[in-house]
């Protein structure tokens, strides 16, 4: 799409030509990523696919999946957005520490986040057991608990894309409208957040693909019930691990493998840069 | 490589590292998990040189698929069920009519686990009408979200509550409603240490073997 550097600065450079052992070493990195994605492909048993798909458990799945994971979505605008204006635009002390604990949840195990939201918010956690004596509220074994586990493992994504949108954006449009008369709120919403929109949209896909996808925290936390915890992540590990139907686990994961290949395709822009 | 259902996981290893001392220069490694699991692990292509079942229907079907070697499975224990609640057993259980009361969560393992499908035929024998609030994966998932305090109720094996000590507390099921679980042991095919696997088998089924399940709460195999 972009013209390459050497039409713009008008040096002639002949493509460059791998030497063979990097292009070796490179098309078995690539093959390695492709091949699964080939054998989910070929394994899958087309002739029964819609058959897997409108099952009644299957549409279940997909039903919560995506109830589950957009209100988690929502959750985390509504928490993130702010989190990330407080750290790109205020600085206190602590801010490092705390910046990197509620960044945690994207490199730690998804299990360990189940346990962690247990002692929190089970029925003996920190919060959990008040929550139980004062509002008879149990999370463990409820759609919100897999709510619970979906925010708390992908909002970190919104976070951080939030803010590096609004480090990067240009300050002086906010300032003209100050000077301008606009109150804060006015500035925020006519002004900030349509700036940083494009990384607003990013960071909730990538929140969304994420919680769709939640499997460890949501099966240590929530349990597993079809129609209530039972999410699609679960739903393909159970079909496997069971033994009652993996051709069925097949199709469902290439249905989560599609969803996200759409996420990538959203995204290329960002990520795969103009190339 | 021996794989065991997950409600063997104490005693098989007290037994390994019995069968280790008795024959030297041996190492007997495990990986426990529901039945189910274990089948399609094993099928899969995990190199595995025993299997032993919770149940026979897993097992008939290992076998049946032509993954086990031509000697029939070897039953080598039975286990009964308790319903395993938190210690002291503050809802007041008394019996499995008691875990389709309200404000008592009861959780199965799935309904495809021996466990699970054991659980609700008892819970089928005393015309018990209950939906577990979450299906585990194994037996033993049941038992630490008791443990923990998320459920107040699982029907488990009375071997699981005498291995999580003062952690649980069991309530019996009277034998009407009891089911038995039949525990079957087998060699599977195309592994290179075929002898080892023979001479652990016999070393389950073995008086040694017997009096360490014993130990543990099951009940013998003849």
């Amino acid at each position: 799409m972009d013209s390459p550097s050497s039409a713009r600065t008008g040096l002639r450079r002949r493509p460059e030509r791998a030497p063979v052992w990097i292009a070796i070493l490179a098309a078995l990195g690539a093959a390695f990523f492709i091949v699964p994605l080939v054998g989910l492909v070929v394994r899958t048993p087309w002739g029964d696919a819609w058959g897997s798909l409108t099952s009644p458990d299957t549409l279940e799945a997909l039903r919560l999946s995506l109830v589950a994971s957009l209100t988690s979505t929502a959750v985390a605008l509504v928490l993130g957005v702010p989190l990330a204006w407080v750290y790109a635009r205020i600085d206190f002390p602590g801010k490092a520490v705390l910046r990197a604990l509620t960044t945690l949840p994207m490199v730690l195990p998804p299990v360990v986040g189940g346990i962690a939201l247990f002692l929190a918010f089970g029925r003996r956690g920190l919060l959990g057991q008040w929550l139980d004596s004062a509002l008879g509220v149990t999370l463990p074994f409820t759609t919100a608990g897999v709510v619970f586990a979906e925010t708390f493992v992908a909002m970190p994504f919104l976070v951080l894309t939030v803010e590096a949108g609004l480090r990067s954006m240009d300050r002086r449009y906010e300032e003209a409208a100050r000077t301008l008369g606009a109150r804060r709120w006015t500035v925020l919403t006519r002004v900030t957040l349509p700036l940083i929109a494009p990384s607003l949209a990013a960071g909730a896909v990538l929140c969304w693909a994420r919680a769709l996808g939640e499997f460890g925290a949501t099966i240590t936390f929530a349990g597993n019930f079809p129609g209530v915890t039972q999410t699609m992540p679960l739903a393909v590990y159970l079909l496997l691990e069971t033994n009652t139907n993996p051709e069925g686990s097949f199709v469902l994961s290439l249905v989560l493998l599609l969803v996200s290949l759409a996420v990538l395709v959203g995204l290329r822009h960002r990520w795969l840069g103009s190339a | 490589m021996v794989f065991a259902a997950a409600s063997l996981t104490d005693a098989f290893k007290t037994l390994g590292s019995s069968f280790e001392t008795a024959h030297a220069g041996t190492s007997v490694k495990f990986n426990f998990a529901g039945s189910p699991t274990l089948v399609t692990q094993i099928e899969q292509g995990a190199q595995a040189d025993v299997f032993a079942s919770a149940d026979t229907t897993n097992m008939d079907k290992l076998t049946a698929d032509g993954f086990t070697t031509g000697d029939a499975p070897t039953v080598f224990a039975h286990n009964k069920l308790e319903i395993a609640v938190a210690p002291g057993n503050p809802k007041h259980i008394k019996g499995l009519a008691d875990v389709d009361r309200p404000g008592v969560i009861y959780i199965s393992a799935g309904p495809t686990v021996p466990a699970g499908k054991y659980a609700a035929q008892a819970l089928a024998k005393a015309g018990v009408k209950v939906t577990p609030r979450s299906l585990e994966t194994d037996v033993k998932s049941v038992v630490s979200k008791i443990e923990l305090g998320e459920a107040d109720a699982g029907i488990v094996y009375t071997t699981d509550v005498k291995a999580a000590a003062e952690r649980v507390s069991g309530v019996e099921i009277p034998d009407a409603y009891n089911v038995e679980a039949t525990y079957p042991i087998a060699a599977l095919k195309d592994t290179g240490n075929s002898i080892t696997a023979q001479a652990f088998i016999e070393f389950v089924t073995s008086s040694d073997g017997q009096s360490i399940l014993g130990s543990y709460g099951f009940a013998p195999a003849a």
